[in-house]
């Protein structure tokens, strides 16, 4: 265990599923992150409502690294059925709390660690009438005693919950007292147990906490979505719902209650696929969020798209397949099935955002390449961005943006043309024109998914079939300079070794890298935000001589891109892979790093 | 094979229609289907519909999924916005392409095969949502496109040309349009042009979801004996039970005139629809009455045509979702952006 004890380790919560832990645990964060001191939330949850193991880990971390830790410091088992497993995950030197309203000898089998009972059961027995309360304030009772074991303020607590039930102040009481029981109680007995303390800072000044379904619903509405279609799926629902929930707080005309916008739940995936291209074909900005089986669903209008050119949004908020797969843990899975989604050649724009800043960012990006470049844009996000709160910067706007709707011939334009052809590259560009209906007559075209030659028409002749195809790669080809360019860290030192990862991975490689650089092993760093990828990433990898490709999936699908899509030998890039469905942490980066860097030299 | 285009003739004194449009500017490419199919009798009805309702061809948007039948939304308004999408998913294209310009006039092409088979779902649920639109299902009881399989349409008993009997009962998408909410169902015969027509000019004003079943025999594979989609077995147990036509606003009918044949029926846009019923005691406002009827004459094999029902005053989806009256995609992006100010003050409770 760490020496720094103070605002340096982690807390996991165990309990059961549709018991009202989550406030409770959101609430514990918040305390944390409102003294000042900056946290990592992660919650990992059943596929089920009720019943069923759920935890929460919060990492309290003053250096403000952003991935797992690794190690569980206090443990709070409110569930039974996951004591045992609950007990073995424990770091030496950690403290296990649980409630002893029923006394469980067996925890004292493990002599490395201090247990700590309190009869949480007991007291909001005896403290509460109804049945619902007792379940929900033994809760917050927990809140409570941790509160008093790491020294937590309580004015904030107090502060807290006056905000978080202000509309329903006969809340405030009873969960000011189930505090009480459990701080009162863990005070007097355990008063000076614990080592791990959060003393406040002001680290959180201009922080936020947010997860990213949250922040790319909020991005759809900034950058101008109008119309989203969806069905219903874990975890991409709560995107859909953010973007619902700010329509109805922006978009409705006070005095009239008119929608300036429109929101379809669709029959299916296939259903909400149709309704954006609809949508876009008739120049509306829109979107649909999803998770990998709805992409598997929609992957033959995705091809439509490409081929006919319609911009189209989808956010896939992965989750671990293949099938159904574990819905609630998450992965990178889904990389390669985007990149290129639907029969015949095709290739797709992805963006990768690693935070909820990001996807804010890039649900703006999205939008805006998908009009640009007339095609399908994915943004690639998973359960670990799009679920939890992240603590990041405040999300902040710039007035001046202007949608970049792409080349759109209004009637002006179309006034001075002889004949308008859909597919001609006119401006060279590899990107043709297009038109919206209800707008011109000269501008009437044919969208057609069976072969079009360059002016749209109906065409079984190979070559201008050919024509087609061709520049359609060539257009995705050209967009690789225009999506977020990748983020470099460079090693202190000169070094030949490298890293390239993605997405959600990015907090616990650079924490990893942090401790290897501290111990005198250097690695530069590059995160990719875009396919089809920007020179630089195969300029980077050149410069080293070997990459270590880190991503959350079992088949190695960034670095079977990176390979496809780069002049680089197969045995230059390392794969190391994490794809249990949890979280990253850094110390599996490190361990993997070491020992791939330990056999590489023995080798 | 590149795509034909019709050459423009205009004969002198050819009629116009009120934007001083002939018949032929709502024309589109060459069909390239089989002489005889009666998907090209279709087009030419609904090309001439739209000429009839003096619709400026560019305000018209045509889409369909993959079949015979969907691929005529090529061969009429060369005009028009036409979107040819994927087999079965054309009523969620048009779905969103009406949430985003609720003020094009939409005609929907498809077929048995594509509606009631692969596109049943999408099918139903574009009814349920009462999208504005007119929807074309041009039925032959078979899959054309792909060389004669039996459609979900093919009644029982119906034989396949090389003599395979469909044992399956139909489904019949007139009974189900009823069921799921369509608020304008009717049945049609290809060959029957006076009927048609007038029927599609009253779906096209129609608000709402309005289906029109087109018998529209496939001459090709289901044109036999033994066939009960073919054009001999159609003549033979053909019924026009209700024959509708839209009368523009400046054309409104006097109360007096025959009031006991004829039921106006008021439109949105100030126009009407006049039914005149063939047959007594006919309401089609009750939809109960309509499936009676239905249910019976498919006991006697009868195919019965016309307006069978209509509902003019349900919401249509634009309706439901509240959106104002302004179409989506004419909404300036200045309106939509909350701006920096605001997105500050959203996240105080995020901290
Ligand atoms: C996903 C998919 N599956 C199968 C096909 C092949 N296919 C093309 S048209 C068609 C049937 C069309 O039947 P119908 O809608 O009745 O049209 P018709 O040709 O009879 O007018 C089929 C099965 C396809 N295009 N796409
Ligand atoms: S195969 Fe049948 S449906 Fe297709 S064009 Fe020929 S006659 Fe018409
Ligand atoms: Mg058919």
């Amino acid at each position: 265990m760490s020496d720094l004890l103070v605002n340096n380790f982690t807390i996991k919560v165990g309990n059961v599923n549709g018991t009202g832990s989550a406030s409770a645990n959101a609430l514990l964060m918040k305390i944390i992150f409102r003294m000042g001191v900056p946290v990592v939330g992660k919650n990992i949850f059943p596929s089920n409502i009720q019943g069923l193991p759920t935890w929460y880990e919060i990492r309290v971390t003053e250096k403000g690294y952003r991935g797992r830790s690794g190690d569980i410091d206090l443990m709070v088992a409110m569930n039974p059925e996951s004591y045992k497993r609950d007990l073995a995950e424990l770091s030496p030197g950690g403290i296990l709390l649980y409630d002893d309203t029923w006394p469980r000898p067996h925890f004292l089998t493990r002599t490395d660690i201090t247990v700590i009972g309190v009869p949480l059961a007991r007291m909001c027995n005896a403290a509460f009438k109804v049945a619902r309360s007792r379940i929900l304030m033994k809760n917050v009772a927990y809140v409570g005693a941790v509160a008093a074991l790491l020294d937590l303020d309580l004015d904030i607590i107090h502060t807290l919950l006056r905000e978080m039930f202000a509309s329903k102040p006969k809340l405030i009481d009873l969960n000011l007292q189930a505090i009480a029981l459990g701080y009162d109680y863990a005070k007097e007995n355990f008063g000076d147990v614990s080592k791990f303390k959060v003393k406040a800072r002001d680290l959180t000044k201009g922080k936020v906490m947010m997860d990213g379904n949250t922040t790319a619903g909020l991005g759809c509405v900034y950058g101008g979505a109008t119309f989203g279609a969806w069905y219903p799926i874990t975890p991409s629902t709560s995107l859909m719902d953010a973007f619902v929930k700010y329509c109805k707080q922006l978009r409705i005309n006070p005095d009239t209650g008119k929608h300036k916008y429109c929101i379809i739940q669709a029959e299916d995936e296939l259903a909400a696929a149709g309704m954006i291209i609809g949508a876009a074909w008739n120049g509306a900005r829109c979107f649909t969020p999803t998770s990998g089986p709805g992409i598997s669903l929609m992957s033959e209008f995705i091809g439509f798209a490409y081929y006919t050119e319609i911009p189209m949004v989808l956010f896939d908020i992965q989750r671990t397949g293949p099938s159904t797969g574990m819905p609630t843990r998450t992965q990178q899975c889904d990389i390669q099935l985007c990149a290129y989604a639907s029969h015949g050649d095709t290739a797709h724009i992805l963006l990768f955002p690693a935070d909820p800043s990001e996807c804010f960012d890039m649900a703006v990006n999205a939008l805006d390449l998908a009009e640009r470049f007339q095609t399908p844009v994915f943004v690639l996000s998973d359960i670990d961005i799009g679920m939890n709160d992240w603590m990041i910067d405040e999300l902040s706007w710039d007035d001046n943006y202007v949608p970049d709707r792409g080349k759109i011939l209004l009637p002006e334009d179309l006034e001075g043309m002889e004949k308008f052809h859909r597919y001609l590259d006119t401006d060279g560009d590899h990107i043709p024109y297009r038109t919206l209906p209800g707008t011109d007559p000269k501008g009437a075209y044919f969208t057609r998914g069976s072969g079009h030659n360059k002016f749209g028409g109906y065409t079984e002749d190979g070559a201008e079939y050919k024509e087609v195809v061709d520049r359609l790669v060539m257009k995705w080809a050209s967009a690789a300079d225009k999506l977020p360019a990748p983020v470099v860290r460079k090693a202190k030192k000169p070094t030949k070794n490298a890293i390239i990862s993605i997405g959600s991975c990015d907090g616990a490689v650079i924490e990893a890298r942090d401790k290897l650089g501290a111990d005198g092993v250097y690695l530069n760093y590059m995160r990719v935000r875009g396919f089809p990828f920007s020179s630089e990433v195969e300029a980077f990898i050149a410069e080293h001589d070997q990459v270590f490709v880190i991503e959350q999936n079992r088949d190695a699908q960034l670095r079977g891109l990176l390979l496809e899509h780069t002049n680089t030998p197969r045995e230059k890039l390392v794969p190391l892979l994490h794809y249990s469905g949890e979280p990253l942490d850094y110390k599996f980066v490190r361990g993997a790093l070491s020992e791939a860097l330990k056999i590489r030299k023995s080798a | 094979m590149t795509s034909f285009t019709k050459p423009l003739i205009r004969r002198r004194n050819e009629p116009t229609n009120e934007l001083g449009l002939v018949r032929a500017d709502y024309d589109g490419a060459m069909s390239t289907l089989c002489a005889g199919c009666g998907h090209d009798a279709v087009t030419a009805s609904m090309a001439r519909a739209f000429f009839e309702l003096s619709i400026e061809p560019h305000r018209a948007v045509k889409v369909s999924g993959i079949g015979c039948s969907s691929k005529t939304t090529a061969y009429f308004l060369r005009e028009s916005h036409g979107i040819n999408t994927v087999h079965g998913r054309m009523p969620s294209v048009a779905t969103g392409a009406i949430a985003a310009n609720h003020e094009l006039t939409y005609i929907g092409v498809s077929g048995d095969g594509d509606s009631l088979s692969i596109g049943l779902g999408q099918f139903v649920h574009a009814m349920r949502r009462n999208v504005n639109m007119l929807y074309m299902l041009e039925n032959n009881g078979v899959y054309g496109l792909t060389k004669g399989q039996f459609s979900a349409a093919a009644d029982m008993g119906s034989t396949a040309k090389k003599g395979a009997v469909n044992e399956l009962p139909p489904i019949d998408p007139v009974s189900l349009a009823l069921a799921v909410g369509a608020t304008f169902v009717a049945r049609a015969f290809s060959g029957d042009r006076e009927q048609l027509v007038p029927l599609i000019k009253a779906g096209l004003k129609h608000k709402g979801f309005g289906l029109i079943d087109v018998i529209s025999p496939c001459v090709s594979f289901n044109d036999h004996k033994g066939s009960t989609k073919s054009y001999e077995h159609t003549y033979k147990y053909y019924n026009p039970a209700v024959h509708a036509d839209y009368v523009p606003p400046s054309k409104q009918i006097k109360a007096a005139y025959d009031a006991g044949d004829i039921m106006p029926i008021e439109l949105h846009d100030g126009g009407q629809i006049t039914l005149r019923k063939l047959e007594n005691g006919y309401d089609p406002r009750d939809r109960a009455a309509a499936v009676n009827k239905l249910f019976e004459s498919g006991q006697s094999n009868e195919i019965i045509t016309g307006l069978l029902y209509i509902d003019e005053d349900h919401k249509d989806m634009h309706e439901m979702a509240r959106m104002e009256d302004r179409p989506l995609n004419e909404i300036p992006y200045a309106e939509l952006n909350p701006g920096a100010a605001k997105l500050k003050e959203l996240q105080k409770g995020f901290r």
